[in-house]
């Protein structure tokens, strides 16, 4: 009996360990962002329909999203209405991220499905994007007033997402107003 | 046989020269770095192809930072670490040791030194079992010479 003990052991030990493998399988998916806890990367980008630059500098001080988005991106257009929603709440500024797209298309597609943004900056090249570590949009970056990204979801938004992820992050007497 | 010669012929075109991106450095030596670090650095979008054999979007930018990078005159040490900064270690196809993947690294090595301390301790048993197995030593001997 006792010379099954020690087998024994390991066999629960590896049925533990896949287990948890299996469990955590669907987060494994999304592979974290490498910024979180650290400096948002500076950039100076032109807006988008107007001739001026917008620096994430500019934001300093204030909780804001970085939302990365192009027309050409269908699960954009999916989260697009949450994002309406966000912006409607007032509950903090929204930065478009517009990735490798044309300045056209994405006015239109902002004129026909409504803006939520508070400015677009305009990253025709994806030079920015790299700084981020965006590998698919959309993908959207919670930034506290230091500077530092907080948070990072890969995929359309939706209502569970915001209040889960993005709600519980913020400081209190904020994501109550 | 000869209706499939067409198809036969259009796949001479299929070769690793017509890579996706064939851009020229300004050096030979550059060249080859180029090369050897885009074949390391995963194409994040399709996860398991590296930047070099990936068609899409993301990855054409990824070869373009390397190449300027690389222009820059950063070593591919900095050009790995400026990736990773990015993108983690999963843009890497060869991770390096960091306490995170530790345990990656050192499993194998100790699951050798468990297996190895098992062996060791059956073979010693074995060997210790051996004179007391039969009640005479000399009886098994003339067994197996008779088998013969």
């Amino acid at each position: 009996m006792k010379r099954f003990l020690l087998p024994a052991f390991f066999f629960a030990l590896l049925v533990a360990v896949l287990y948890v493998g299996v469990q955590r399988a669907p987060q494994k998916a999304v592979i974290p962002s490498a910024l979180i806890g650290k400096p948002a990367p500076a950039f100076t980008l032109p807006v988008l329909g107007s001739p001026g630059e917008f620096s994430e500098s500019a934001m300093r001080g204030r909780w804001y999203l970085l939302n990365v988005w192009g027309t050409w991106c269908p699960e954009c257009l999916n989260e697009h209405d949450m994002l309406l929603e966000i912006a409607r709440s007032d509950t903090l500024p929204m930065v478009g991220l517009n990735w490798k797209d044309e300045d056209s298309a994405a006015m239109s597609w902002l004129s026909q499905l409504g803006d939520p943004y508070d400015v677009v900056a305009v990253d025709r090249d994806g030079e920015v994007a790299i700084d981020w570590g965006v590998y698919g949009a959309p993908e959207t970056f919670l930034v506290d007033p230091a500077g530092i990204v907080i948070y990072k979801h890969v995929g359309p938004l939706n209502r569970e997402v915001w209040q889960k992820q993005f709600l519980s992050r913020l400081p209190t007497e904020r994501s109550s107003s | 046989m000869r209706r499939f010669l067409p198809l036969l012929l259009s796949m001479c075109w299929i070769s690793p020269t017509f890579a996706i991106d064939p851009i020229e450095m300004s050096n030979p030596a550059l060249q080859e770095r180029y090369r050897n670090l885009s074949h390391e650095l995963r194409c994040m979008q399709c996860q398991n192809q590296s930047i070099a054999d990936s068609p899409v979007g993301l990855a054409g930018d990824l070869r373009r930072e390397v190449r300027q990078l690389l222009e820059e005159g950063k070593t591919d040490r900095e050009i790995r670490q400026h990736m990773k900064d990015r993108y983690g270690d999963f843009i890497l196809f060869r991770p390096e040791f960091s306490p995170r993947n530790a345990w990656l690294w050192i499993t194998p090595i100790l699951f050798l030194l468990i297996g190895l301390f098992v062996a060791i301790r059956i073979i010693r048993q074995r060997v210790t079992l051996a004179p007391t197995d039969g009640s005479n030593p000399d009886d098994s001997g003339h067994e197996g010479m008779r088998d013969r």
